[in-house]
Order: structure tokens, then C-alpha cells, then sequence
């Protein structure tokens, strides 16, 4: 599995709330839903966390590091200053530009 | 690690499902001994000899950054059925810290059991969000012109941050630096300290 992203790649968390419709071990925190970020590298692929611990078939997903601001993300803190992320890739869209 | 008593209601339904994966071949006896002693045997004495050791080893460090768990492995940990371990470089310009605001992922492999402070709604609340406050309360002081990265793990790596070796210990052996190093500064909430190193 290659993947779709190369470090650099500006990206934003989907701001779904697939949680209201199923149940899914999520691992994608709430805080990041709907941020734009920068993909720092590729980390591998794992089973989806979210169909595994339901014991559902669980097809391996591209798994990321991406880095976001804090400060648009809190409306405070030092400028940057960055939190980091694992986040898979069914989770991110590319920006434009 | 001494703790409550486990409920015997607790302790009666592990036992039956512990017999049931038995039943069905998914654990043997031996595999829950190895896996308990692994357990017990992890402490953050492990990740302070990783670390002492990129200090003063510049191969070694690369490998360290580079592969997490292949170093590991030469230190003798083997991470057959854990996360893979990420490790995290501290400059002078940047400063890791981990938390976990989903849970409690930690790397217990090696630094052991997660501390009750990381697991505390309070901790992985405020972590993300106030870094610099959570850190003042730890004593912890990151100069203005070293940006903070926290790094929440949310997923299937575990993290293990690289510290900045402190400034006098320049001929010290790996053994001693090791002695610098705790869960604390090797998850990111406190710095090595020279006031805390036993003597050489």
C-alpha cells in the first residue's frame, strides 16, 4: 500500500461524526475534525481501529503523521507551537493550492 | 506495582475468558506467563538506557529516530505483538510532549506502566490545549524561542521522546547519564536535570 500523501502535503480532517451512526473504536480526536494540517510523513498501514475492535473485517488504512498549529486550533497558546497527530488516511482531503 | 485488590467479580469473569480463548486455541499458559513477565519486567530504567546510549553513541541515536523497535530490539525488548515504537528528537528549537487524549496509549515496553497523572482526564485534557501552563506545573520552563510539539498519541505507534542531553555531563558514562532519565523526561514533562544524577 502506497501512500496517497507525501510529507509536505497541506490536508484537512473530514469533520464527520461517523460515531452517531455506528458504533467505531474512532481515533481521530474531535479537536482536529474540520483543521487543516501538514502531513509530516507516512507511518504504514494498519487494520482500521475502528472496524478491528468490533471484530468487524478490517482492511488495512495508510496511517499519517500530520502536524497542525495550535493556535488556530485553540484560539490560544504560543505561536509555534504544533500538536501532532496520527490520523489515517480515510480521514484526510487534499487542499487545493 | 502494588495496587487495589481487583474485585472478585473482575477476577471471576477474566478467569472465564481466559478459559475460553484457551478452549478455542487463541492463548496458551505460556504465552500469558511470557506476556505477564514482559509486563512486570518493563520499567522507564529500559527507555533511559535507549537514550543514554543515542547520547553518546551518534549510530546508535540514528537508529533510534530512524526505527524505534528495531533499536529496542537490541536492547533486547522485543515487540512482537506491541506497537511499533516511534521516538521523538528534542532540539534546541523544539520540545516533544506526549499524551494520549483518547486513553492511555503509552509506550510500556519500554518505560512500563503508565504513570496515574498520564492517564488523568486532567493531564490529557490540558496537554493538548495549554502546554506550556501543564509543563510551569511541572517546573518544567520552555524558553520562548523553543517551540512545543505535542504529540498526542491517538493510534497504533507508541512514543518515546529523545531528550536534549543536558549541558555538564560531557564524559559521563552511559550508565550515569541513564540515571538522569525517568518517565517523566522521557515522555516529555520534565527535562533531565543534573541535580537529580547519582554519582558516577
Amino acid at each position: 500500500m502506497s501512500p496517497r500523501y507525501a510529507a509536505g502535503s497541506k490536508v484537512v480532517v473530514k469533520n464527520n461524526r461517523p460515531e452517531t451512526l455506528m458504533r467505531l473504536h474512532l481515533r481521530t480526536p474531535h479537536y482536529v475534525r474540520g483543521r487543516q494540517g501538514t502531513v509530516l510523513r507516512a507511518l504504514g498501514s494498519f487494520p482500521n481501529p475502528e472496524d478491528l475492535a468490533f471484530n468487524r473485517p478490517a482492511p488495512e488504512k495508510m496511517l499519517y503523521h500530520v502536524l497542525f498549529e495550535q493556535q488556530p486550533v485553540w484560539n490560544e497558546g504560543e505561536a509555534g507551537d504544533t500538536l501532532l497527530v496520527e490520523l489515517f488516511e480515510h480521514w484526510l482531503e487534499p487542499v487545493e493550492g | 506495582m502494588a495496587a487495589r485488590e481487583p474485585a472478585p467479580e473482575h477476577v471471576a469473569l477474566l478467569e472465564k475468558l481466559i478459559g475460553a480463548l484457551k478452549t478455542r486455541g487463541i492463548l496458551t499458559e505460556e504465552q500469558l506467563a511470557a506476556k505477564k513477565a514482559a509486563t512486570e519486567k518493563a520499567s522507564p530504567e529500559t527507555g533511559a538506557r535507549m537514550v543514554a546510549r543515542a547520547w553518546t553513541d551518534p549510530a546508535f541515536r540514528q537508529r533510534l529516530i530512524t526505527d524505534g523497535t528495531a533499536a529496542a530490539e537490541e536492547f533486547g525488548i522485543s515487540l512482537a505483538g506491541n506497537p511499533p515504537l516511534g521516538v521523538l528528537e528534542d532540539t534546541a528549537e523544539l520540545h516533544h510532549l506526549v499524551v494520549c487524549t483518547l486513553c492511555s496509549c503509552y509506550p510500556r515496553v519500554v518505560l512500563g506502566f503508565p504513570p496515574h497523572w498520564y492517564k488523568s482526564a486532567a493531564y490529557r485534557a490540558r496537554a493538548v490545549r495549554d502546554p506550556r501552563g501543564v509543563l510551569a506545573e511541572w517546573g518544567t520552563m520552555i524558553p520562548a524561542g523553543t517551540q512545543i510539539r505535542v504529540v498526542d498519541s491517538t493510534a497504533d505507534y507508541r512514543w518515546m521522546v529523545l531528550p536534549v542531553r543536558p549541558e555538564g555531563t560531557e564524559g559521563w558514562s552511559e550508565e550515569r547519564l541513564a540515571t538522569l532519565l525517568g518517565a517523566e523526561e522521557l515522555v516529555g514533562v520534565a527535562l533531565p536535570k543534573l541535580a537529580q544524577a547519582k554519582a558516577a
